[in-house]
């Protein structure tokens, strides 16, 4: 079903390709592939969100098609050059797992230009393009440790990937710049999207004694299990505010749109080059859904905090700061490299969980 | 805590066990149905419309009751009537009902779900501890539990639950004594899809009350390893449910313990433990070659032509 679904698809992208080259010549199609479907609630739709904020800002010059719930392996590398083929101007690829395919498709149309998501391999016509969400983690930890009555406050995680342990340790470090003792207690669920498995991980978290959940997996169900259980926590991806009215304190939503406009724009007026894009609060990437369910003297120090992070004055990571074992990492006032933070393979200090390897 | 984390177990393993009895009984009937994943995303998209469009969790699992039953159905003309390859049927309608749902649901996202209610019985949940846990639950957890002991009676008990696995073993000289296969697989196989979508009902209304594409992850195919993990038997298919439920949970918890006493266990090692379990177990049962093949229908996804 799902490979029918991406053969009507591509068909329908490609009679729409055809029927708009014959009416309006001059719009350029910039294409995008999905790997879930554009009404998941979370990834996915948070692309397609930024789509139609594309859409929406450039109207009269581009189209859009795009192809959903297209696996990744084999089968991506086909949607990505069928779209290739079509005659897109510009594609992006919106998952970490493309990112083989991409690379490949690329080397055989140098004339279209690729942009990846999340990935590192980039080529002369294949930028990648990534948000740096542990900005927000580490004002979400700052308000946990203001927030939470135990001083212990629980991560739903999802992979050990560099992506996220780079985000626990930045929620770590958040909270421990507001309460030196805070913990972090953490639980992998081994999966992105499980609702029933990341509701039992909440449900476990808050019997092990948390008060606070944030979580790095898709779904509204940690949210909703806070909700019920009267406890506080944290929206990922998207605003989560509809499954916890009086449970979420704010939420990292992702904001693809005002990227993808900008380098739409690059591409119209010919100035695309391939970069290696990591855009944070400030480039507007990612924002912060509002600041609900707090004290105002807490909302005041969020805000100030996101204030500080985007006129570049507080970068999450600043020395001194010690391996989880004790050891020392960074020393005072030193900053890492990027390429340290995207290769994240151990925890800071504080967080009571052993990595796994 | 021990309370809580039992809560939490009877949630997880109530669908896997309702999924399960269903594809029991289709199987004892001799018809392996594999679109099990299938039908019981059916039945949660089904109970989820159901209870938002009337207001009601109550309507929501006669929705999702007869979301996975209809479905069923068509698995039934498919392999019964046009006497399809049941494997490949399944399959088939396992990915389809991916899609369907997925299709039907999209107005449904994101929407905040109704919470079936439970239903405390009096007296009984006065009962210190047990009675807390066991007599204060939805009515999915007490029709799940009366499923096992209804279809216990019924397949070992009944005169039609004798005939109906008599169809099983044997599908031809059932026939040659006058027994109608199709209508009873007929039956057996709506039982079973209706089965499914009472288990993807619990998903949607109980276990995380809301709608999302593929929000059973494969909880269908755990279902159906449990159906032969449990050796066709209800009470070992509630035995088992539950041993899958509580490894699930434990892990989780296992994983935090190990954290505070500063052991580390790998956690991906603690997520494969169900399907460890399930392995070790299949290793057991299937030693004793004898009371394996007493247990197994031997007409399994054999189709069957009546000769007039």
């Amino acid at each position: 079903m799902k490979k029918l679904i991406i053969a009507l698809a591509a068909t329908a992208a490609a009679l729409g390709g055809f029927a708009g080259s014959a009416s309006a010549q001059e719009k350029k199609k910039i294409c995008f592939i999905y790997v879930g479907s554009k009404t998941d609630g979370g990834w996915t739709q948070a692309h397609d969100i930024g789509r139609q904020a594309l859409q929406k800002a450039l109207d009269d010059k581009i189209e859009t098609p795009f192809l959903e719930s297209v696996p990744e392996g084999p089968d991506a590398e086909r949607a990505i050059e069928r779209m290739a083929r079509s005659g897109c101007a510009l594609i992006y690829t919106t998952s970490f797992g493309f990112m083989d395919a991409t690379v490949k498709v690329a080397a055989k149309f140098p004339d279209v230009k690729f942009e990846h998501a999340t990935g590192f391999k980039a080529a002369a016509n294949l930028a990648t393009y990534n948000s740096r969400f542990y900005e927000g983690r580490y004002i979400q930890g700052q308000i946990a440790a203001k927030m939470s009555k135990k001083g212990v406050a629980g991560y739903i995680a999802s992979f050990p990937i560099p992506e996220v342990v780079m985000g626990i340790n930045a929620f770590e470090l958040g909270a421990k710049s507001v309460n030196p003792e805070f913990k972090l207690k953490v639980v992998w669920a081994n999966t992105w999207f499980d609702p029933g498995k990341e509701a039992d991980a909440a449900k476990a978290l808050i019997d092990q004694g948390v008060d606070i959940l944030t979580q790095h997996t898709d779904t509204t169900a940690p949210m909703q299990v806070a909700a019920e259980r009267g406890i506080l926590a944290f929206g990922q991806a998207s605003d989560m505010i509809a499954a916890g009215p009086k449970t979420q304190l704010t939420a990292i939503v992702d904001t693809w749109g005002a990227y993808y406009i900008k380098r739409t724009n690059a591409v119209l007026d010919g100035s695309w080059k391939s970069e290696q894009i990591w855009d944070g609060l400030k480039d507007g990437i990612l924002t912060m859904a509002p600041y609900t369910n707090m004290p105002d003297d807490v909302k005041a120090m969020a805000e100030e905090t996101e204030a500080k992070i985007k006129s570049g004055e507080l970068h999450p990571f600043t020395g001194p700061i010690n391996k989880q074992d004790g050891s020392a990492w960074l020393a005072a006032g030193e900053k890492p490299e990027d390429g340290v933070l995207l290769g994240m393979n151990f925890y800071v200090e504080g967080v009571d969980d052993k990595l796994p390897k | 805590m021990f309370e809580a984390i039992l809560l939490t177990v009877i949630t997880a393993s109530t669908p896997l066990v309702i999924a399960a009895l269903g594809e029991l009984v289709t199987e004892r009937s001799g018809v392996l149905n594999l679109g099990l994943e299938g039908m019981m995303i059916m039945g949660a998209v089904a109970a989820f419309a159901t209870a938002q469009l009337t207001g009601s969790a109550y309507l929501g699992i006669l929705g999702g009751i007869l979301g996975g039953g209809i479905f069923s159905l068509l698995f039934g003309v498919l392999t019964l009537t046009l006497v399809a390859n049941q494997v490949a049927t399944g399959l088939a309608l396992t990915i389809l009902g991916l899609g369907l749902s997925g299709q039907l649901g999209e107005s449904f996202v994101g929407m905040p779900g109704i919470r079936l209610q439970p239903i405390v019985i009096p007296l009984l949940s006065d009962i210190p501890f047990f009675g807390r846990v066991l007599f204060s639950q939805d009515l999915i957890f007490y029709m799940s539990v009366a499923l096992v002991f209804g279809i216990s009676w019924f397949l070992f008990k009944s005169r039609t639950g004798l005939k109906m696995r008599a169809i099983g073993d044997n599908h031809g000289s059932a026939h040659a004594l006058g027994i109608n296969v199709v209508r009873t697989r007929y039956l057996a196989v709506l039982f079973g899809g209706a089965c499914a979508g009472l288990a993807g009902a619990q998903l949607s209304l109980v276990y995380t009350p809301q709608w999302v594409e593929n929000m059973t992850a494969g909880r269908g195919w755990i279902a159906l390893a449990l159906v032969v993990f449990a050796s066709w038997r209800p009470l070992r298919v509630l035995a088992g449910g539950y041993l899958f439920g509580a490894v699930g949970i434990g892990q989780l918890h296992a994983q935090l313990l190990a954290q505070s006493g500063g052991i580390a266990i790998p956690s991906q090692l603690l997520s494969a433990l169900p399907y460890v379990a399930t392995i070790v177990v299949l290793i057991i049962i299937s030693h004793n070659r004898r009371t394996t093949l007493i247990n197994t229908p031997a007409s399994l996804g054999k189709p069957f032509v009546p000769d007039r």
